[in-house]
């Protein structure tokens, strides 16, 4: 094949892929609702593990939970949506802490998932956010895929019906196409919002953040997560980020607290979380959290912890 | 060797995957060189002129390898293609330099990148080539991502500035037109660089020698001179306009021109009589130079109009809006370069004088906190070194609160975008109205990084730019965090 053919074949190779995924845009908009993930009577529906590594962590809560097995199935596409929104290192806990996306991944190689792809739509420059996580190294050498978000065209409009504020957005083509996400946040101050976890960790999945802000950041946010809930959220709390953040200036913002909280009822474990928290930054008070009673308002789940079957782990 | 030159330095400039984050072959360039007054380079540029001539004009300077690209291609269109001898003009090519040299002392250093040869290609190379090397990218991004790999990814292809694109496409419709008709004219009579070291290849240690006894005045050589120096009749070589091309090497059948060390006889420069001969190409030239220089200042006074009316920010490192002023040539490396697309090609925000020139725009992305990368690439010490804990400590401009247009005061909703990015709490959320939070500043914390105004939905916190760039004060540790006996909590 000379260089001439090699090009003909390339744009005739474009343009079949161009008309393909033109066809496919009308399909994937009417998204299908979250499989049935509901809990049989007497299944765990919060797993609260201290003092242990993260892999340890994750370990000890899955097994609470009734192992992964529980959330997904052989054959899934699986997308795990960790924070990676800052160019920070991992010791300064502005992302997820990538031990604990290796052993998740691991977790679900394990459980037969058809393929794993990692994201976020990160606030910094992306390339540095996914590196400087030390992210995009765990998830390779894991032989996941780690997904770009930093362009508009990784991503499609959808509805989103149950929606108040956002009946639709730009959401990631990632989750848009998978059969089931695991959301993994980390647990931090946030400015605006007092802590950020599993809920606003969804402001990484959508394009179009501008608008949330101007539309009512709180009702947007319980909107999006409506659209097509995780599977699971599994909140991350080896190292928590209590004052300055969401980004944090320096390790003197960060306390080791060796916690990982996980559950299906995204109210729930934000509700352990944001109690938990309030122990780390002592000038917050968890009544002020105002976006998880929201939460439970919309029907996300439910914050009385003293009604489900939680599980207190010390390793 | 040139082609390999050319290669890695468009390269340079093409490059957005960081794999060439230290461009030498930018920093070996002689315009940027004297505008930085590194005296190192400078001194190793000319002494290697007065050792080998101006082999820098053929094998370091772009513009000289894309013109000899040029040349090639009129070549293999017409291989008949003659040249002939004609005489210096050095009224032309002296005036030129002592122009731009007073142009330079006031103030309008926009002229001298004009025409900077190694800065005119990288405008080129930014403008004009690198969207096409995106596009293609993107293509292949798209392909490879149907195939489920992500091994290529999407870029963002923007149009930085309107001016940038007209005086790139200008600088390429000119040269190349001077080139592919005219060999070396624009090096030998407009290029300021050509003129310096031209004076110094004149008494270069090795040169072209015609042997006067094997010469048989067949002109061959002189047919071939893409520099027009060579004349053959009086067996003289104009040593200031020669490239060291060595065309005419290989097109004497006599063997009677050879490189080597001069002898004392050859020393004099050829000296021509005046020659009107090529009237209508030195017109070309100055009208091509006027349009150039002039259509970027009509055209951005109508697309920029005067809607911005903030003092504009220069890169962190660049010390003040003098010394970038003073130093940068507008090769648009750091433009090219840059993670974030934050430093785009300014219009009139600095004035005549710095057209092109880099300014800080937050429309496609926001300065990021940890990056140095545009004040270790700059060429021409108009952005200098920075550590990155020194660029933590630099304010190249600081943040302004309009609350009157701010969402959570208009609005009454929850916002807080533009603290969430500021990365040294230059802005943070107090208590408003109905248990809302709204924007307060501290500006002395400010960095200037843009990350609040890229964000805010509607551009209530804005960045204004210090003229003179001055210190961001570090930020006071925290009293409220409890680091040990942790219970659960609930």
């Amino acid at each position: 094949m000379d260089r001439r053919e090699f090009l003909k074949s390339l744009a005739a190779a474009g343009a079949i892929v161009s008309v393909k995924s033109s066809g496919m845009m009308d399909v994937t908009a009417s998204t299908v609702p979250s499989s049935g993930t509901a809990a049989a009577a007497g299944d765990v529906d919060l797993a609260a593990i201290m003092n242990g590594e993260p892999a340890a962590m994750l370990e000890a809560a899955m097994k609470e939970l009734g192992g992964i097995e529980r959330f997904i199935k052989k054959g899934d596409k699986i997308v795990i949506k960790p924070n990676i929104g800052w160019d920070r290192t991992p010791e300064l806990a502005g992302n997820t802490n990538p031990d604990l996306l290796a052993a998740l991944i691991k977790m679900c190689q394990d459980a037969g998932a058809a393929e794993i792809k990692v994201f976020d739509h990160t606030c910094d420059n992306w390339s540095r956010c996914y590196e400087h996580s030390g992210i995009d190294a765990v998830v390779k050498k894991a032989g996941a895929t780690m997904v770009p978000a930093h362009e508009q065209s990784y991503y499609e409009n959808v509805n989103i019906p149950n929606g108040k504020s956002l009946k639709s957005a730009m959401v990631h083509k990632a989750i848009v196409e998978c059969d089931k996400w695991i959301n993994v946040p980390v647990l931090k101050n946030h400015g605006g919002a007092l802590m950020t976890s599993a809920m606003k960790n969804h402001m990484g999945i959508v394009w179009d953040r501008r608008a949330f802000h101007s539309r009512g950041l709180h009702q947007c946010i319980a909107d999006i997560c409506t659209y097509k809930p995780a599977v699971l959220h599994i909140v991350d709390a080896y190292r928590t980020m209590a004052t300055n953040g969401p980004q944090g200036r320096n390790a003197n913002d960060v306390v080791l607290t060796k916690a990982l909280f996980a559950s299906p009822d995204i109210v729930a474990v934000d509700t352990a979380a944001g109690k938990f928290f309030t122990q780390v930054n002592t000038s917050i008070r968890f009544d002020d959290i105002e976006h998880i009673p929201d939460a439970q308002k919309l029907g996300l789940g439910s914050m009385d912890l003293e009604s489900l079957n939680v599980k207190r782990i010390r390793l | 060797m040139a082609v390999a030159v050319i290669a890695i330095l468009t390269f340079g400039f093409l490059d957005f995957s960081g794999f060439l984050n230290d461009p030498w072959l930018q920093k070996i360039q002689f315009g940027p060189a004297l505008l930085s007054l590194s005296i190192v380079t400078l001194v190793c540029l000319i002494a290697a002129t007065l050792i080998f001539g101006r082999l820098y004009c053929s094998v370091v300077c772009p513009l000289g390898i894309f013109q000899d690209f040029m040349n090639w291609l009129s070549r293999k269109a017409d291989r008949k293609k003659k040249y002939s001898f004609k005489p210096e003009n050095p009224w032309l090519r002296w005036g030129v330099l002592a122009a731009l040299t007073v142009a330079w002392l006031l103030g309008f250093t926009f002229l001298v990148g004009l025409v900077e040869p190694y800065s005119a290609y990288g405008r080129m190379a930014d403008e004009l080539f690198k969207p096409v090397y995106l596009f293609g990218n993107n293509l292949l991004a798209a392909i490879s991502e149907k195939t489920g790999s992500y091994r290529f990814f999407k870029v963002l292809v923007s149009l930085k500035s309107v001016t940038a694109l007209v005086v790139a496409l200008l600088t390429l419709l000119i040269i190349g037109h001077i080139s592919y008709h005219h060999g070396r004219t624009w090096c030998n009579t407009i290029c300021p660089v050509g003129t310096i070291l031209g004076f110094f290849s004149r008494f270069s240690l090795l040169r072209m020698r015609i042997d006067k006894e094997k010469c048989n005045h067949c002109l061959a050589c002189q047919r071939k001179c893409k520099a027009y120096c060579i004349d053959s009749v009086n067996q003289k070589i104009d040593y200031s306009r020669c490239v060291d091309c060595f065309d005419c090497i290989d097109a004497c059948r006599q063997k009677a021109i050879s490189y080597g060390p001069v002898k004392r006889s050859q020393t004099a420069p050829a000296k021509a009589p005046a020659d009107n001969a090529d009237e209508s190409r030195r017109q070309f030239l100055k009208s091509g130079l006027a349009i150039a220089a002039l259509a970027p200042a009509a055209l951005e006074a109508k697309v920029t109009g005067a809607k911005d009316t903030r003092v504009p920010m220069s890169p962190p490192g660049s010390i003040s809006h003098r010394n970038l002023l003073q130093h940068c040539t507008a090769c648009h490396l750091c433009v090219s370069k840059c993670p974030s697309h934050v430093l785009k090609p300014a219009g009139m925000e600095y004035g005549l004088g710095g057209i092109l020139q880099p300014v800080m725009k937050f429309d496609d992305g926001y300065c990021n906190y940890d990056c140095n990368l545009c004040s270790q690439i700059c060429p021409a010490g108009a952005i200098r070194p920075l550590t990155v804990e020194q660029k933590h400590s630099t304010q190249p401009g600081r943040v302004v609160f309009n609350k009157d247009i701010c969402v959570v005061n208009v609005n009454r909703t929850s916002c807080g975008a533009c603290a969430e990015h500021c990365p040294v709490q230059a802005i943070h959320m107090v208590p408003f109205e109905g248990g809302l939070t709204i924007p307060e500043t501290t500006q002395e914390l400010c960095v200037g990084c843009g990350g609040c105004e890229y964000i805010c939905p509607v551009k209530a916190v804005r960045i204004e730019g210090n003229p003179v760039h001055l210190e961001a004060k570090a930020p006071e540790q925290e009293t409220n965090i409890k680091t040990d006996n942790f219970d659960f909590g609930f």
